[in-house]
């Protein structure tokens, strides 16, 4: 392989890595917003949209960065508002609904907490990627993602080991998330390249924090993991389930509505 | 090679543009203002860097930024935003701390050795002055604050969260 074709494979690759990343932080910030005026509290109501916003302020940045690695470039806007679902690259944790037919506020701080948890250890390890941009990108995000992962593990103590209405429920929502957990170790979003160039985190090495963090809140929490196998899912190879067509339409119906408005 | 009188001019007509949503805070005393410089041709180039990743804040610091420049006699600028190094509260002058306070926002503490967070067990009331305080929400009216209650004059204030 020429070095020419070298360099163009590392950024297409990289363009794809940074792609999932900014997937799962978008998508998530999506569904974060439903709860704005849903909350149990007000304090809730503000905490949701809060981090929400944390996460939509990292997809940005991630998106634009994968935007100018492509070719030809495509900005922010072109990736959240103008791609169908097959091209997104998230996980399929991040998309599924709050609970059917009605929200569950355990539901969000158990997927939350897996969450966060998982892209604490992501970005801490990314920071010394050699690819400038995601380094900082990931500067900037460990801190916010440590204290959702903080807001997070204090609601799960407290509804695990409250009531037995909340710990019941809990226990339900755990059962519910607990088979996408896995997708999120999936390498399909990346190359042996990318992780051997220092670009990437190979997300099979977090898991064992991953597990152990996750498992330590459990614990304390008076919950137990469940004994659910891993769902089929494939969301880093754009295969999403039904709930992600609708939550796309919500998302990008204004901007499509619209071709070329600026804001 | 241009004055230093003209990056000074340039620095401070940027320094002076206020924080939208603390407005009691110059964006230089939030440590957003990374860089200004002047180029040969009399075209500005500044630098700011968010202080949470999705700080909305951050076009009207921009526009805002472009605005004073121009009114300072620098009809070129360009605003880069740069996200390295990230966004710390120990970049806060301490003038502006004190403002903070005066405006009843509780300042964020210095950060430890290797940059860790201190623990927060208690804040002193920026109405009263009572160390008699607890956190009533981890999330405030926007992303950089925290919402807190003294217990002994009653009143909730914001604290500026410490990262």
């Amino acid at each position: 392989m020429s070095e020419v074709q070298a360099v163009t494979d590392l950024r297409a690759t990289t363009a794809a890595y940074t792609l999932a990343l900014a997937d799962d932080a978008l998508v998530m910030a999506q569904r974060m917003g439903e709860w704005v005026s849903r909350a149990p509290q007000i304090e809730e109501d503000v905490a949701l949209a809060n981090i929400g916003l944390d996460l939509l302020g990292q997809a940005r940045s991630l998106l634009t960065h994968a935007g100018s690695l492509m070719d030809p470039p495509r900005t922010e806007d072109d990736l959240a508002y103008w791609r169908d679902e097959r091209e997104f690259r998230n996980v399929q944790l991040v998309e599924r609904s709050w609970g059917e037919p009605e929200r569950d506020f355990g539901v969000v701080m158990v997927r939350l907490l897996v969450l966060s948890t998982y892209q604490h250890e992501l970005y801490g390890a990314l920071v010394h990627s050699s690819d400038d941009v995601l380094a900082a990108v990931a500067a900037k995000a460990v801190k916010e993602v440590d204290y959702h992962q903080d807001h997070a593990r204090m609601w799960v103590l407290r509804l695990g080991d409250g009531t037995p209405e909340s710990h019941a429920r809990t226990l339900a929502a755990l059962e519910r998330e607990w088979p996408y957990v896995d997708e999120l170790f999936d390498d399909a979003h990346l190359t042996p390249e990318l992780v051997a160039a220092g670009v990437a985190v190979d997300p099979g090495s977090l898991r064992d924090a991953v597990d152990r963090r996750v498992r330590a809140v459990l614990a304390e929490a008076t919950l137990t993991e469940p004994e659910v196998g891993p769902a089929v899912t494939g969301g880093r190879r754009g295969v999403h389930t039904e709930q992600m067509g609708y939550l796309l339409a919500e998302m990008q119906h204004l901007a499509r509505s619209h071709p070329g408005a600026t804001w | 090679m241009v004055t230093t009188t003209v990056q000074e001019r340039a620095w401070a007509a940027a320094a002076a543009v206020p924080d939208p949503e603390v407005p009691v805070l110059s964006i230089e005393d939030l440590g957003v203002l990374r860089s200004v410089d002047v180029a040969d041709d009399g075209s500005a180039h500044v630098t700011i860097t968010p202080t949470y990743s999705g700080c909305p804040a951050m076009d009207t610091i921009r526009a805002d930024v472009v605005t004073a420049l121009r009114e300072a006699g620098f009809p070129e600028v360009t605003v880069e935003l740069v996200l390295s190094p990230a966004w710390t509260t120990d970049w806060m002058s301490e003038a502006g701390k004190e403002r903070l306070r005066d405006y009843g926002i509780a300042p964020p503490q210095p950060r430890g050795p290797g940059g860790v967070v201190p623990l927060q067990l208690s804040l002193r009331c920026p109405q009263c002055g009572s160390p008699d305080t607890h956190e009533l929400s981890r999330f405030g009216s926007t992303s950089c604050k925290s919402l807190w209650v003294c217990d002994a004059c009653r009143e909730p204030f914001d604290h500026f969260k410490t990262i």
